[in-house]
């Protein structure tokens, strides 16, 4: 399939797939969003209020793309906020890594250098999916996804080469954290078939550009990195989750299930 | 015998609704988040198209996120309908990506002026960033960044070392 533009030119197997695909991406970024959101007003200093914000910004702004884009290629009718708000958890399709709750600043910079590398990746392949709508969405996200990261690696330097205390933190958080990285790589046959076509990004080899920069950033900052051989999470991208997303989702969602159609 | 000119009677307004037109009128918008320049200078304004009596203003967002973008789309369409504009609308695309590239020379002095260190070309950036960036209040190259993200996204904030101020880069995207 070439440039495929609209969702009538997709078939109803493909449709299915991208719009499970296209709630894989936006979902992350709303869930993370918010949860960087929660740093407004909280920051360590100033410029990292603003820094944390800005990125949710980012983030929340892309959501709003690949939701719309869900909904258009869904064809029911369903806006962006209908599905960001009116959705159970079940059927959300972020991964547990970015539900966490934000922790102590050195858990919210080893998350976000984590899924910041893996959303550069991600983004610079969706750059060139035959589906144009997404690669339009994906050649904005990946300047906006530079950025992220190379705020993100900045402290993991400074965190972990800093003090001892700085150090013994942000090594806890890369342990505690490292067991949620496996399901960002856990590429499924729907994943396959979109790859097949050319619409989706490939796991594996995000996999090995991800690891690779992750490795060198954690050895310049005298850390340790976690071994890949222990229990690793599974299963977010069928719908299973942490508690933590339905605690996401009360804050994230009370106000319009409370109120249908408010506006201001 | 005198002979008296006569020129072809043309509608009112018809003439005025050129393209160009449009422009100078959105050049009066400003940028709400710096507004030193205006939305033409910014670069978010793609084109400008008819169909009939209608116009539409296509707009890009500068991020993905960028709060402004409402408020953008909101003074366009007041800045129309005062010139009598109606029926006007807005639509965004989001390719080809908006790219500080597309902030004009002129506007790029502006900002100078305003305070506010103007974005290097994206041809000379590499992954690692800008590499010198002036102070806008005293030129100086000895420059250092405190933090990539500032009041706004489009902003950093940096430090200038020679004259000890702190000012805002617009970075490069």
């Amino acid at each position: 399939m070439r440039n495929a533009e609209t969702k009538s030119e997709l078939s109803s197997r493909s449709q299915q797939d991208l719009f499970d695909y296209l709630l894989r991406l936006g979902d992350d970024r709303l869930v993370l969003g918010h949860r960087l959101s929660q740093w407004c007003g909280h920051g360590p200093i100033l410029e990292e209020d603003l820094a944390l914000t800005n990125i949710s910004l980012d983030l929340i702004g892309q959501a709003k793309f690949l939701l719309e884009l869900a909904g258009e290629v869904e064809g029911k009718n369903r806006s962006a906020d209908d599905l960001a708000y009116l959705r159970e958890a079940i059927d959300f399709r972020c991964l547990k890594l970015v539900e966490q709750p934000i922790g102590d600043y050195a858990y919210t910079i080893a998350r976000q250098f984590l899924f910041d590398v893996y959303d550069y990746y991600q983004m610079e392949q969706l750059c060139d999916s035959k589906f144009e709508k997404l690669s339009a969405i994906a050649a904005k996200a990946v300047k906006e996804a530079r950025y992220h990261l190379r705020h993100s690696r900045q402290w993991v330097l400074r965190l972990g080469d800093g003090t001892q205390e700085s150090h013994r933190r942000i090594q806890t958080a890369f342990d505690e954290v490292w067991m949620y990285t496996g399901e960002m790589f856990e590429a499924d046959d729907l994943e396959d078939r979109l790859l097949e076509e050319g619409l989706a990004a490939d796991l594996r080899t995000i996999r090995t550009s991800w690891a690779a920069l992750v490795h060198q950033t954690l050895v310049e900052a005298t850390l340790t990195a976690p071994s890949d051989e222990q229990y690793m999470q599974s299963g977010s991208r069928k719908g299973f989750h942490s508690e933590y997303l339905g605690h996401v989702l009360s804050e994230l969602q009370i106000l319009p299930r409370s109120y249908p159609g408010a506006k201001w | 015998m005198q002979r008296t000119l006569v020129l072809p009677c043309l509608p009112f307004r018809l003439p005025m609704t050129s393209k160009q037109n449009i422009y100078t009128i959105l050049s009066e918008v400003a940028d709400p988040e710096v507004p030193a320049i205006n939305v033409v200078e910014l670069g978010v304004v793609r084109d400008v198209e008819f169909e009939g009596d209608q116009v539409q203003v296509v707009l890009t967002p500068t991020y993905s996120g960028c709060p402004a973008m409402k408020i953008i789309r909101d003074r366009i369409l007041d800045a129309l309908h005062r010139h009598g504009y109606e029926k006007a609308s807005t639509r965004t695309v989001l390719s080809p990506a908006w790219t500080t590239d597309w902030i004009s020379d002129d506007a790029r002095r502006k900002l100078k002026a305003y305070g506010i260190s103007p974005p290097g070309r994206t041809s000379e950036v590499g992954l690692l960033g800008e590499k010198t960036i002036a102070c806008p209040l005293c030129s100086s190259e000895d420059t250092e960044l405190r933090s990539e993200f500032g009041s706004t996204p489009c902003k950093a904030l940096r430090y200038c070392n020679a004259c000890c101020q702190p000012f805002e880069h617009f970075k490069c995207l």
